[in-house]
């Protein structure tokens, strides 16, 4: 049997009927067709499919659709507004913290979340932060000082230097 | 990977959901955060016909001091335990695990009652109760009944709670003041179920000597254990170097871990016997 639930995704209302086995991140992807949340590995260790669920971050592949009724769905298509990119975008593309993106959308969702916590966060609290965050390019140095980037300007803080380091 | 087709209900009481669980029979399960059952399904290894979905009942999450109990509402998220100020100061022990439990996407969902409820030797809760001495509260439509920890883990993935029955809450007795705990468990990364963990609570006495102490073991039994005579040996003593070694020694003679991909069953009892010694000091640097 379906259920009609109501939603909001990036602030906008959405409703539709769903079967209690379709997942959040299929419900995101292929019935309201926004695709920039993605499927990694698909049994919640990677955390690709990260959205935020009434502002908490959560792996989207191990959420059912029909609990989301009545809740506000934020993926990584709602991050840039009309004035241009969300201070996590700009440090992700500053600080080059991306190589083939796939897990970039999960990782800014869940950076999101982490600022909003806890605005001015040490190396060490970012590193435990993104820990259910997979990235098999970067190594994730970059992306921790793509972090510290997006806090510092979200706090009014003088922005780090995003020229890269040089290891003899 | 898609779950077998089920029905859903989310019920705003309990009696409610007592109601939907008797209509549904056996094979309907009670889903809190979802985050082992969903996986289950996902593989196929659960196959329930219906979920009743306890997230939208009220007044299950709470964490808070009374009559002489840390009572824990079963749907408190691993999140809110983090968060808590009662916890991260006189319940370190759940600050060390909360820490250790997956990672923080899943810690937003996952709820202490299905950690406990799920009935998984690997999961982390269940030896921290067993340290802390803990009730469970089970709430069925006609009433309510305690269950010690101790009495609560039957076999893999079986429990106390009977079909139709609610674990509601977690109740730990307030220790008196010479008190220390800890936990800590070896994983190969963020998010593995433990290689081996181990909870210790210690109670001391105003001369120094230990009153009381509890030790829970994750992942290397069949269900959570205590290892009782390493309570024993350090019960009485003033835990010198000696009998935190001795204690250390038991635990990994006592447990029963077996051989797999995360490492053989002599690697799991040294680890065991190592953690154990760390925890016990651990919680007596948190007295001092």
């Amino acid at each position: 049997m379906k259920h009609k639930i109501n939603f909001k995704l990036n602030g906008q209302d959405q409703s539709a009927e769903v079967e209690p086995r379709l997942l959040l991140v299929h419900l995101i992807r292929e019935v309201v067709n926004q695709t920039g949340t993605h499927i990694g590995c698909d049994t919640s260790s990677c955390g690709a499919c990260t959205v935020l669920i009434d502002g908490k971050s959560a792996k989207s592949c191990t959420i059912l659709a029909v609990q989301i009724d009545g809740k506000e769905i934020a993926t990584v298509e709602g991050l840039a507004t009309a004035e241009g990119l969300h201070p996590i975008q700009e440090g992700f593309h500053l600080n080059h913290a991306l190589h083939c993106g796939f897990c970039t959308p999960g990782i800014m969702m869940r950076a999101v979340e982490l600022l909003e916590h806890n605005p001015d966060p040490t190396e060490e609290e970012i590193r435990w932060g993104i820990s259910g965050n997979l990235c098999r390019c970067t190594g994730y140095n970059n992306i921790v000082k793509a972090i510290q980037w997006a806090s510092a300007k979200m706090r009014g803080a003088e922005l780090p230097s995003t020229e890269p380091e040089f290891v003899e | 990977m898609i779950p077998e087709s089920f029905g859903y209900s989310a019920p705003t009481t309990l009696q409610e959901a007592f109601s939907l669980l008797a209509e549904h029979g056996e094979d309907a399960k009670i889903l809190a955060g979802g985050h082992s059952l969903i996986p289950m399904m996902k593989l196929r290894f659960a196959s329930p016909t219906h979920l009743v979905d306890i997230n939208r009942i009220p007044g299950l999450s709470y964490v808070k001091e009374e009559n002489g109990f840390l009572k824990i509402g079963a749907m408190t998220k691993e999140s809110a335990m983090e968060e808590s100020s009662i916890i991260r100061e006189k319940y370190p022990i759940f600050t060390d695990a909360a820490k250790l439990i997956a990672d923080p996407q899943v810690r937003n969902f996952g709820t202490i009652g299905g950690n406990i409820a799920h009935g998984d030797a690997a999961n982390d809760h269940p030896a921290v109760m067993m340290a802390l001495d803990a009730e469970v509260e089970i709430a069925s439509p006609s009433g309510s009944r305690t269950v010690s920890i101790n009495d609560f883990f039957y076999g893999f993935y079986t429990t106390a709670i009977q079909h139709g029955e609610i674990l509601t809450e977690i109740r730990i007795p307030t220790p008196a003041n010479q008190f220390g705990c800890a936990y800590h468990k070896a994983e190969r990364k963020v998010g593995d179920y433990a290689t081996a963990g181990v909870a210790v609570a210690i109670h001391m006495d105003r001369g120094g000597v230990c009153r009381k102490a509890r030790i829970g073991l994750t992942n290397v039994n069949s269900t959570p254990m205590r290892a009782t005579q390493a309570e024993a040996a350090l019960e009485g003593t003033t835990l010198t170097a000696d009998d935190i070694k001795k204690a250390g020694q038991l635990a990994s003679t006592e447990c029963n871990p077996s051989s797999d991909l995360r490492g053989d069953e002599e690697y799991k009892r040294h680890l065991v016997g190592i953690i154990t010694q760390r925890m016990i000091k651990k919680s007596l640097e948190r007295i001092k």
